[in-house]
């Protein structure tokens, strides 16, 4: 995994639920998640699919992904292209899923970053440049085994390689 | 220092004493997917190259949130399910069979086991004092072939309840009190216990209510004690030789410890669009409602059944007014039919569904219009829950449900009982 990240904010508010990232309507596309990936959290910003670019950033405000556990949602975030999802906090189901599934969570002050910035992000110092304000942010490191899943690529990959959890 | 219901059961399973903050590869005993969930499990053990199950006895598949099946790229989903059931050996839960916690606790899930489901509201069996807890696809794929997951123990909130509750007042109405006391992400990473003579003289049905609906404020699994009510109820599903007697230590640690006063709660309602956006029936009185649905793991029960049919018996639901009754399970709806209460909501204008999560989910069965209004007993009222952005979810108690079904608006049930 690139331990630079480059791109711009989507600005999202509070309580992003799974419901509105991957939406039980479409509860159909969901062995189809390239096809369910193009309504990525549509019910939360219509133009949001469309519009997004492939290294963006999903910026929230407090509590995001709460709801359901489906992997899903977050799957189908990485699938649109998003480098990252910032966010003040995360519901717990979807912290563990997004790790799992290789996309990068950053628990950060997000209230100073504005729809449309120009993010600069170092997973490895932990440092978020927001260029277009030249302001600089710094994010909660991981729990070690969580670098560690996410550094192998999630945790499907992290067990074909090992055999089993090798987290030490 | 002693241990929370959590450090314990844990601890036990990790094969060492364990404190919260820990992070520890634990065994797991039981571990569950659904329809919504399970196929893409099935397709990373494959993609692995690791289709087996460590446990298949205890490991199930549950075909429940589109059952049956409204699609056919859902049909196909659950294909993939009875297939990984052919190769494997695992359970698989057919559809009529019921809603996935409702089955486990039925069934499958003991006291001091580790439970892991794909699926958020597997805190349920957290009733029956099993460390059960909700996570993703391939955290669940990964349990069943290794038989093990990796755990943060957590922190425990313990949340104390004593006295009685006044007349119309329900579990459901304390767990909604409870959530919007502490937000819906104020016990994140949490586990809670749920302790007090209130919940003490609780039936096995109402504790399920309360675990079921620990995710709602954000928590990670929601335990009780198990006694003599647990024991009762395992003995009555054939399970009696299963009951182990499991506390926390009178010195145990708590990050918090909330007391409530059982008769300081009125009948809740969680409004649009969070759960721990509670008001008492009174704030909401005269809001009117275009769709009642009395099911789910939440409140799905025969008990549950039983307070409805109890208001409903003999009465019409508004003509404005649609109702569904969802029963949770196929033991449920068994027992519904015999006694009388099923009969009771189709002559009420009811309609019937299957067992199964229904319309909870937003995939069939009683997805709202724009702009309607469903008044449900179900356990979450996000935006877009039922189907449509545009539909607007208030949770509530049976008894509140019915009472506001003969209504045509949400009314206190007191009305009426």
């Amino acid at each position: 995994m690139e331990s630079k990240l480059n791109g711009k904010a989507w600005k999202f508010g509070d309580d992003i639920s799974t419901d509105l990232i991957a939406p039980g309507r479409l509860f159909h596309l969901r062995t189809n998640l390239p096809e369910l990936a193009k309504h990525v959290l549509e019910d939360a910003d219509p133009e949001f699919p469309s519009k997004v670019q492939k290294g963006d950033f999903v910026v929230g405000g407090s509590n995001f992904g709460l709801g359901s556990s489906r992997e899903h949602a977050p799957t189908i975030i990485k699938i649109a292209g998003v480098g990252a999802v910032l966010a003040k906090s995360f519901a717990r189901i979807f912290y563990r899923n997004g790790i799992n599934v290789g996309l990068p969570l950053l628990i950060c002050d997000t209230d100073q970053i504005d729809e449309g910035d120009e993010l600069e992000i170092d997973l490895s110092t932990g440092t978020i440049n927001d260029i277009t304000k030249d302001i600089k942010l710094t994010f909660k490191p991981l729990p070690d085994v969580m670098i560690k899943i996410l550094q192998d690529g999630g945790l499907a990959a992290h067990i074909k390689k090992y055999g089993d959890f090798n987290l030490d | 220092m002693g241990k929370t219901i959590a450090e314990k059961i844990i601890g036990e399973h990790a094969g060492k004493e364990v404190s919260s903050g820990e992070i520890v590869i634990a065994k797991v005993d039981v571990t569950a997917v659904q329809d919504g969930t399970g196929p893409l499990a099935v397709q990373q053990l494959e993609k692995i190259g690791l289709v087996q199950a460590k446990n298949p006895e205890r490991t199930v598949l549950f075909i429940d949130h589109a059952a049956p099946s409204p699609h056919k790229d859902l049909s196909n989903a659950h294909n993939i399910l009875r297939g990984f059931s052919k190769e494997t050996g695992v359970v698989l839960s057919e559809i009529g069979e019921g809603v996935c916690h409702q089955r486990l606790v039925e069934s499958y899930v003991n006291p001091g086991d580790i439970l892991i489901g794909a699926d958020s509201h597997t805190c349920t069996s957290g009733a029956l004092c099993a460390f059960s807890t909700g996570m993703g696809s391939t955290d669940v794929a990964i349990g069943i072939a290794l038989g093990k997951t990796w755990l943060r123990v957590p922190e425990t909130f313990k949340i104390e309840v004593t006295g009685k509750f006044n007349k119309g007042v329900y579990a459901k109405d304390l767990i909604l009190y409870i959530i919007g006391e502490i937000g819906a992400d104020g016990a994140t990473y949490k586990s809670l216990e749920f302790t007090g003579d209130t919940i003490e003289n609780m039936t096995m049905s109402e504790r399920f209510t309360l675990s079921n609906m620990a995710v709602e404020a954000g928590a990670k699994t929601g335990l009780i004690a198990s006694d003599e009510t647990t024991r009762k109820y395992l003995e009555q599903q054939g399970r009696g030789d299963k009951f182990r007697p499991i506390k926390a230590d009178e010195d145990a640690e708590y990050a918090l410890i909330i007391e409530i006063n059982a008769a300081d709660i009125e009948p809740m309602v969680s409004a649009p669009h969070t759960v721990d956006n509670t008001k008492t029936t009174g704030e909401l009185k005269g809001t009117k409602v275009d769709q009642v649905f009395i099911g789910t793991c939440t409140n799905g029960r025969l008990d549950d059944l039983e307070i409805a049919a109890g208001i409903l018996e003999g009465k019409q639901r508004h003509p404005d007014t649609r109702l569904i009754v969802t029963p949770a399970s196929k033991e449920v709806y068994l027992q519904a039919v015999e006694a009388g209460y099923i009969s009771t909501f189709i002559k009420a204008g009811a309609a019937v569904m299957a067992p199964g999560c229904g319309a909870c989910v937003g995939v069939h069965q009683g997805i709202l219009g724009d702009g309607e209004v469903c008044l449900a007993t179900q356990n979450r009222n996000f935006k877009g829950r039922m189907g449509n952005t545009e539909g607007f979810i208030y949770l509530a108690s049976p008894a509140t449900a019915a009472a506001s079904a003969i209504a045509g608006e949400i009314v206190d049930p007191r009305e009426v009982l």
